[in-house]
């Protein structure tokens, strides 16, 4: 360690003002402070400082994230071995293959969104923020496995530039980073990036897995749903066999990479809440909305809107809502900041995402839209509980005068 | 057969028998009763939850005074009053007597900062733009000035706070500044606790100067048409004060704040002006009316990690941190980094600095610019002091030595509530901050700019990961608003 200590502090007069390399200032600060705490003391105010920083919230929601993502590798490999008609599913080989499955995706979008935000900084002469840490294994988790590269590397760049960096960079953005990504492919896209044909890997990756048949077709639960013609709801997995709800819960189902599997979203809940990373308030409210939402459409359920059909808990099981619930809606920048707050928050993105998603068939992804829809929405919630602290303030003057 | 009559007879005298027997402690037990309807009755309790106690090394043993140490030299400082606008009285050279005016204030030429001891004024030392910094005394002689008490009336008072140097002592909302001449209080708030980390008991400082206390209330009566409350640490047997209305907070850290009672007990609304001081001012200002002279002696805690023998010593106001510090400080090789006052709120200085207002605390602990820490945010270190649960130490009762480092890069607000949590006070901390930050003046009030003071968010900016100078943007805040209003 105390090597490459000293290896910094001989390549650093380089980086700075005046030197060859001075270009990549916030580069070279940005891994110096990755890998030494800076010892930067305190110029004014406080002589202490709490532990934490903002390397270590991301950091703890990266971990958090880690279930889904070892878990959105298995079921890569599953739902491809599935597809193939197999009958043997060997642990290893599953994971390798959803490794070298989604391995490109992560590299890309990082490469691409870390790239904008190390420029950025050096343009602004700032430190390099940490934000895309975590929204760069985001949006590889909540896209369908098959997203074309080129498609993730636009989409990425997109929003990092028109989301995050024009309003001010991180902590200033009014949209979550990583769901405008998701949009903008939804959106840009809509051919490639819905139906049937994206949520399963086709193709074998350096001689593991089988290459499917071009008319291969593998819908998501909800996509099944929102091309159901009539008769009776059942919802199959990929070989034609209905879907349990144990399946669903434990993601054992065609879906976006990272957001299938319940059991990790919950694993990750339970890390992002012991360690006070995210809102509890935010969590609970978003499933409370759900379910109440849920619980309402099945008291009308019509096969007009067969979305209606599904029990309030699948409504939560399937799709992206639990992983909306657990990681976008609770974005610390972009959701309602006030205490109370919170709470109208997530009981609008619980109820909005199962409202759209019921009542509007051609939209299966409605915990997408419902986050964005709330993020526009959290400044005026926070407005108003705000102003009522403000008005508190106000009939107390009165009352004296 | 049972006979009903004297079945009751004989419960009777059993009854009588039992209360004869027990007669001393059934009259002991109603006495506590008593006492106990009366403190928990008679006396306003706010339980705050809100709050954060941090658990340094190097805290007093006890309050106890273990020496009494005479500085070489004594400075008072004028940036320690803000508000104040210092002018001098003295030239260097100079013969002084203690309590002799050594400034006084532009705006009101009344308004004295005085020299704690008696000697000869032997530096005026300046910064940028001649901006006096500091006013050094060369201590020899117990010469004192002496001056004419009474309390005949509040203008009477007033001029004797003024000319004693005590005026300056205390603060005035909004802006928490020196107070000006013109102002009516709507009450005055004198804390008698402090609970910052590694603070000194304050009861303990004024515990045998009960006569002064009643003194001190009776003179600060005469200034306000309202009332004078005293926020004492919960069942510390703070006595009742004649004249002032004691109301009792638990010991959690911002409790002390004057600021923190204020909110709790009768916050400040537009336009109205409070009074803030605490209970050492308030003896002073006691003897001051007893007997004509201000008492200088201070009674200061000298705390930190890195102080050999943490231990409470009587000095003077404006001491020199060397007579404080010499050989107290560990010899163990880590720069130093020396505090006068306590970790949140306190002035860094040197060691051949001064004691600063409120002259009652010296922390040390180390810099930490000497660490060189490999991938500190991934740390599992139990050494480690944070509110986070992500970190081991949150869950061990132990006690912790952080150096003075940021431990962090300065960021946006990025997590939101953070600050709520330490902030025990009707405000909505984070919007109050971004109003300062926007100078938006009209939203600053509406979210109660005028309640608060700088060291009301010390709290919150040791606890916030963005690592932002709240306390600086509170100060920076408040004058931007005086300067404007």
């Amino acid at each position: 360690m105390k090597a490459l200590r000293n290896y910094l502090n001989r390549i650093k007069p380089n980086f700075e003002p005046g030197g060859k390399l001075h270009a990549l200032q916030s580069v070279f600060d940005g891994f110096e402070t990755f890998l030494y705490t800076p010892n930067t003391t305190s110029k004014s105010g406080v002589h202490i400082h709490d532990s934490l920083d903002s390397k270590r919230v991301m950091i703890m929601v990266v971990l958090a994230l880690m279930p889904c993502l070892l878990f959105g590798m298995y079921n890569t490999g599953y739902q491809n071995w599935l597809a193939a008609g197999a009958t043997e599913f060997p642990f290893w080989s599953l994971m390798l293959y959803g490794f070298l499955a989604v391995l490109p995706r992560i590299v890309v979008t990082y490469v691409v969104g870390l790239g904008i935000e190390f420029v950025v900084a050096q343009w602004r002469r700032e430190e390099i923020q940490e934000g895309f840490l975590v929204t760069g294994i985001l949006i590889p988790l909540i896209c369908p496995i098959e997203t074309p590269l080129w498609m993730l590397a636009v989409a990425t760049a997109f929003s990092v530039i028109f989301v995050k960096e024009v309003f001010g960079g991180t902590g200033y953005n009014v949209f979550n980073v990583a769901l405008v990504t998701r949009a903008f492919l939804f959106f840009a896209y809509p051919a490639q990036m819905s139906g049937d044909k994206v949520f399963v890997s086709t193709n074998s990756i350096c001689g593991l897995g089988y290459d499917l048949p071009d008319a291969f077709t593998g819908a998501t639960p909800l996509g099944q749903i929102a091309t159901f013609t009539g008769g009776k709801l059942e919802l199959l997995n990929i070989q034609g066999n209905p879907i349990s709800t144990w399946d669903a819960f434990l993601g054992l189902i065609p879906g976006s990479f990272g957001e299938t599997s319940t059991l990790c979203i919950l694993i990750g809940a339970a890390i992002l809440l012991i360690t006070g990373m995210a809102s509890w308030r935010i969590m609970l409210s978003v499933v409370v909305g759900g379910l109440l939402m849920g619980w309402v459409a099945n008291i009308f359920q019509t096969p007009t809107y067969p979305a209606s059909f599904l029990s309030p808990v699948d409504q939560l099981l399937f799709g992206g809502f639990a992983f909306a619930a657990v990681f976008m809606a609770t974005d610390p920048v972009t959701a309602a900041r006030t205490g109370v707050g919170k709470y109208i928050y997530g009981l609008l993105v619980g109820v909005v995402a199962v409202l759209i998603r019921t009542y509007n068939n051609g939209y299966p992804e409605g915990a997408m839209l419902a986050v964005l829809l709330a993020n526009a929405l959290a400044p005026l919630i926070d407005y108003c509980v705000v102003q009522t602290n403000v008005s508190r303030r106000m009939r107390r003057l009165k009352a004296r005068a | 057969m049972f006979n009903h009559n004297r079945f009751l007879n004989y419960l009777k005298c059993q009854l009588f028998q039992l209360i004869e027997i027990n007669k001393h402690s059934i009259i002991f037990l109603i006495f506590v009763l008593l006492k106990l309807t009366y403190y928990y009755l008679m006396r306003r309790t706010i339980n705050l939850r809100k709050g954060l106690n941090l658990n340094l090394e190097g805290a007093l043993p006890d309050n106890e005074l273990k020496a009494e140490l005479v500085p070489e030299r004594v400075a008072i400082v004028p940036d320690d009053f803000p508000g104040f606008l210092p002018k001098l009285d003295v030239k260097e050279g100079d013969a002084i007597k203690a309590g002799q005016p050594l400034l006084h204030d532009k705006n009101d030429a009344d308004v004295k900062l005085v020299s704690p001891a008696a000697g000869t004024v032997e530096a005026v030392v300046r910064g940028a733009r001649r901006k006096i910094e500091r006013v050094v005394v060369k201590v020899s002689g117990t010469e004192k000035v002496t001056l004419q008490s009474a309390m005949t009336g509040a203008d009477r008072v007033k001029a004797l706070l003024k000319e004693s140097g005590l005026w300056a002592m205390m603060r005035r909302r909004p802006y928490d500044i020196v107070p000006q001449s013109g102002d009516v209080p709507r009450d005055i708030f004198v804390t008698a606790m402090d609970s910052a980390p590694l603070a000194p008991s304050l009861y303990a400082m004024v515990k045998d100067k009960q006569q002064a206390l009643v003194s001190g209330v009776k003179a600060l009566s005469l200034l306000t048409a309202g009332s004078i409350y005293i926020g004492v640490e919960k069942d510390s047997g703070f006595p009742d004060v004649p004249g002032a209305e004691i109301v009792e907070f638990p010991k959690l850290h911002p409790a002390g704040n004057v600021g923190v009672q204020i909110a709790n007990i009768a916050p400040v609304n537009k336009g109205e002006v409070v009074w803030t001081l605490d209970v050492v001012t308030l003896v002073r200002i006691g003897e001051l009316m007893d007997t004509g002279v201000v008492d200088c002696s201070a009674c200061v805690a000298v705390t930190g990690s890195e102080v050999r023998q943490p231990r409470m010593v009587k000095t003077l106001i404006g001491a020199e941190l060397d007579t404080l510090l010499k050989g107290e400080v560990k010899d163990d090789g880590r720069t130093h980094r020396i505090i006068s006052g306590n970790v949140l709120t306190g002035v860094t200085e040197k060691l051949d600095g001064y004691l600063h207002y409120p002259y009652r605390h010296v922390t040390v602990i180390p810099e930490g610019d000497d660490a060189d820490e490999f991938m500190g945010w991934a740390s599992l270190s139990p050494q480690k002091m944070s509110v986070n649960r992500s970190f081991l130490g949150h869950f061990l009762n132990r006690t912790f030595n952080p150096d003075a480092r940021i431990n962090g890069g300065r960021r946006a607000m990025i997590m939101s509530g953070e600050y709520d949590k330490v902030f025990p006070m009707d405000i909505l901390p984070e919007y109050l901050l971004k109003a300062i930050i926007a100078k938006d003046i009209d939203r600053m009030e509406a979210l109660g700019i005028y309640e608060v003071a700088p060291e009301d968010f010390a709290l919150a900016e040791y606890v916030d990961p963005s690592k932002l100078e709240l306390q600086k943007i509170v100060r920076e805040g408040l004058d931007y608003l005086r300067s404007e209003v």
